[in-house]
């Protein structure tokens, strides 16, 4: 591995302090199960590995069944899922969480990290873009906060700018009669990178035949995580149903724009998104009814 | 990475010097409030960091405490097997997908390969070697080696230690969920029918009932 700079801020201000002044060259280390083995294979050229562990807010889980629930940026996948109340509130978050990678990569890795490594296939991402997640980014003295849609501008590039970092995401709390679900396929049960994911969230109205909102969002079928904002939109004001679902599937079909790479061929992938869009919001359909 | 040796480095000397770096490094778990991130970001000048020279760290090791100098770069694989001697996890991947360098990292199994010697700082790590007291063979590697659980053997020491984690957590844990515990281990000689039945026999459960 190229030799690295190793810094250990113990303050917001501190970190940002580093990334302003490293600008590229420096990078956030939280879990760091995609930027050691990225540096090491040097597919990113790296001065310094900034370790934002021993940040508070960084590491801080935080749940409210009134205010929501906020992650920070560091925080490994295990500790949300092992989180009764979190795990309750918000399925379609875990489906993501715990099935990244193996055991090993959820004791370490972070969504925040899974974000900011802005891969198309992230799995974390369509759910927390689903579920109306943002990111809070602290740099430069200012504090700002985007929809996590916003957040990947192209493969493993981000919005963020020089001295800024990802600090917390933050979900609204759960409506009643919502629901969510992720899925992604893969060739093995795990270990492996999605060759599409789909990750829904839906609300449904009293008398939970029809659905109020929905978020359709992909994952590894264009350059960054994709919201389909009519796929969701079809949903809404009709009798919920395999019409509306189809019909809600075709037009995620038709906003993906997947490439074709060893993992699976365009027209595969296009196939895939409608199956998934169709299996998850039966899923999220039936969590919102009964939960 | 750089294969560069260093002396194990196990004097009371070294200790001593060594374990200033593990306290400033101890890990923060604690909440804040959200509300003053960005009152923090203003004017702070960049902490110095160490590297890419020589650090001094300290290790919690299977128990003991062991003391070298390695750069930022050496990941905790590198740190337990070419600095401090501790070989039981295996450099195979190296890229975080085989898991033969699972370790416990405060009791959660990581892949040692893909993450920093510096990270591991305060915290307790155990590997394989672990399992062994004495002559006495934990129950894990116990059954590895009654049902023949391994062909050539490279990967069994990330196999123990994560199969280990599970049942450590979850002494009535299910075959299904020690085998969901080792979704992050590969064994190319594929002998996962003999673990399935080591698995069973730690779960106190017949096979196919």
């Amino acid at each position: 591995m190229k030799d690295i700079d190793y810094a250990a801020p113990k303050t917001i201000a501190e970190a940002c302090a580093i990334l302003n002044e490293k600008g590229d060259k420096a990078r956030c280390l939280a879990g760091g199960t995609d930027i050691i083995v990225q540096v090491r294979e040097h597919r990113r050229d790296i001065d310094v590995l900034v370790d934002i562990k021993h940040i508070p807010q960084v590491n801080a889980l935080n749940y409210d069944p009134s205010k929501g629930l906020t992650i920070g940026a560091a925080v490994p996948c295990y500790r949300i899922y092992e989180h009764k109340e979190i795990a309750r509130a918000y399925p379609g978050l875990i489906d993501a969480a715990a099935l990244i990678g193996g055991i090993q990569i959820q004791s370490r890795a972070s969504l925040g990290g899974n974000l900011c490594n802005a891969s198309p296939a992230g799995d974390t991402i369509p759910p927390l873009i689903a579920l109306e997640a943002t990111c809070v980014i602290v740099g430069a003295g200012a504090m700002r906060e985007v929809p996590v849609e916003k957040f990947c501008t192209a493969p493993g590039k981000t919005m963020l700018g020089r001295g800024e970092m990802l600090v917390q995401l933050k979900l609204p709390p759960p409506k009643p009669r919502s629901g969510a679900a992720y899925l992604r396929f893969i060739p093995r049960n795990e270990m492996d990178i999605a060759v599409v994911g789909a990750g829904v969230a839906v609300l449904l109205d009293d008398s939970k035949q029809r659905c109020s909102a929905a978020r359709i969002a992909l994952a590894a079928v264009a350059p960054t995580p994709l919201l389909v904002l009519e796929a969701g939109a079809a949903l809404v004001d009709g009798a919920l149903g395999d019409a509306l679902i189809d019909k809600a599937a075709s037009l995620a079909q038709a906003a993906a724009k997947p490439i074709s790479d060893m993992r699976g061929t365009a027209e595969y992938r296009k196939h895939l998104v409608g199956v998934l869009v169709k299996r998850t919001l039966n899923i999220a359909i039936q969590r919102a009814r009964t939960g | 990475m750089s294969d560069t040796k260093e002396t194990t480095g196990l004097s009371r000397r070294q200790f001593l010097k060594g374990s200033g770096a593990a306290a400033a490094a101890t890990a923060l778990g604690t909440a804040a409030a959200p509300g003053a991130l960005a009152a923090q970001a203003p004017a702070a000048q960049p902490v110095p960091g160490m590297g890419p020279a020589g650090v001094k760290i300290t290790l919690q090791v299977n128990g003991r405490k062991m003391s070298s100098t390695v750069e930022p770069r050496v990941t905790l694989l590198d740190a337990l097997r070419n600095y401090l001697d501790v070989t039981g996890c295996k450099r195979v991947c190296d890229r975080g997908t085989c898991g033969a360098c699972t370790v416990l990292l405060d009791n959660k199994p990581v892949y040692a390969c893909s993450m920093l010697a510096l990270e591991a700082q305060g915290k307790e790590i155990r590997t394989a070697e672990s399992l062994v007291q004495g002559a006495k063979l934990d129950a894990v590697p116990a059954a590895f080696v009654r049902f023949d659980a391994q062909q050539c053997g490279f990967c069994t020491p990330g196999f123990v230690v994560a199969m280990k984690a599970v049942l450590e957590q979850n002494p009535k844990a299910t075959p299904a969920e020690v085998e969901k515990g080792l979704a992050g281990n590969i064994c190319r000689c594929g002998t996962y029918e003999q673990m399935r039945d080591a698995i069973y026999s730690l779960c106190n459960t017949k096979r196919g009932s």
